[in-house]
């Protein structure tokens, strides 16, 4: 497996820290781990961070989009941060900003969602 | 130095798995690295050959892995060639396949932005498919660090 995803729970607040590749071949995984958390959790928020995100296509904005779903639909927030330039250009070309805030790291992420809650 | 790069060019098949998308990223990286390539311009051609991959393995094959892509790629100077096909089942309506976000498997959460990001990254981009008989893209992209760098 090219892609991990390391979690942590934070006062409701889902971290989600992505690290190697996201492609449709790592997708599936990502996405399963992501949503078992979310379920199972009292999960309000969610925080994802690409801080170590080497690589990135398509396949990842539809893992991030219908994690949003997710999230939007359970009456919660989702934003991301620390996002590197290419993945910064290809959020930007899908429009992802329009209905995700991308903050620099994760501590302006959190303390915004904790103003939030 | 002296430039004999014209005429380079190389083929590689593979198995429709979605394993082989990193493999094939890292092949085309491999052959254009010669051309020495910012790391934006390596991950432009990257990202657009994963989605060309993805499409095959997803839309031409029904995610079959006996179906198989094939690559070809070419250097004319400081410009690439990449050819991504299939054998598969081929595009119905394509103006209604490029139109950005559209997808025609929601289903499975994508995003319908492979050929808007192939269009975008690539300085020449086209689509030819065939219902049936598969699918072929052809795109070009010219590597720029090079002659920034001699001006």
């Amino acid at each position: 497996m090219n892609s991990h995803v390391e979690m942590e729970h934070h006062r409701g607040v889902l971290i989600v820290r992505l690290s190697g590749e996201l492609d449709h071949h790592a997708a599936d995984f990502v996405r399963m781990d992501m949503d078992e958390a979310i379920m199972r959790g009292q999960v309000s928020h969610l925080v994802l961070s690409l801080k170590h995100l080497q690589f990135m296509d398509s396949s990842g904005l539809g893992v991030i989009l219908g994690r949003y779903k997710l999230i939007h639909s359970k009456g919660g927030k989702m934003v991301v941060c620390d996002a590197t330039a290419p993945v910064k250009r290809l959020l930007e070309m899908s429009g992802l900003f329009k209905i995700m805030p991308l903050y620099d790291d994760e501590s302006t992420a959190l303390s915004d969602l904790e103003v939030a809650l | 130095m002296t430039n004999s790069k014209a005429g380079n060019f190389m083929n590689v098949q593979f198995a429709a798995r979605s394993e082989n998308e990193s493999f094939a990223r890292v092949v085309v990286a491999a052959f254009v690295s010669r051309l020495d390539p910012t790391m934006d311009e390596l991950n432009d051609l990257k990202t657009v050959v994963s989605e060309a991959v993805t499409n095959c393995i997803i839309h031409g094959y029904d995610s079959d892995p006996e179906g198989i892509v094939t690559i070809s790629a070419s250097l004319d100077n400081e410009t690439v060639h990449l050819t991504i096909e299939d054998q598969g089942r081929g595009i119905e309506d394509l103006e209604l396949a490029q139109q950005p976000l559209y997808t025609s498997k929601p289903e499975l959460e994508r995003s319908g932005m492979g050929f808007t990001i192939m269009e975008n990254f690539m300085d020449e981009f086209e689509v030819t498919s065939e219902p049936g008989h598969g699918t072929s893209i052809s795109m070009k992209k010219t590597i720029v660090s090079k002659k920034a760098l001699y001006n």
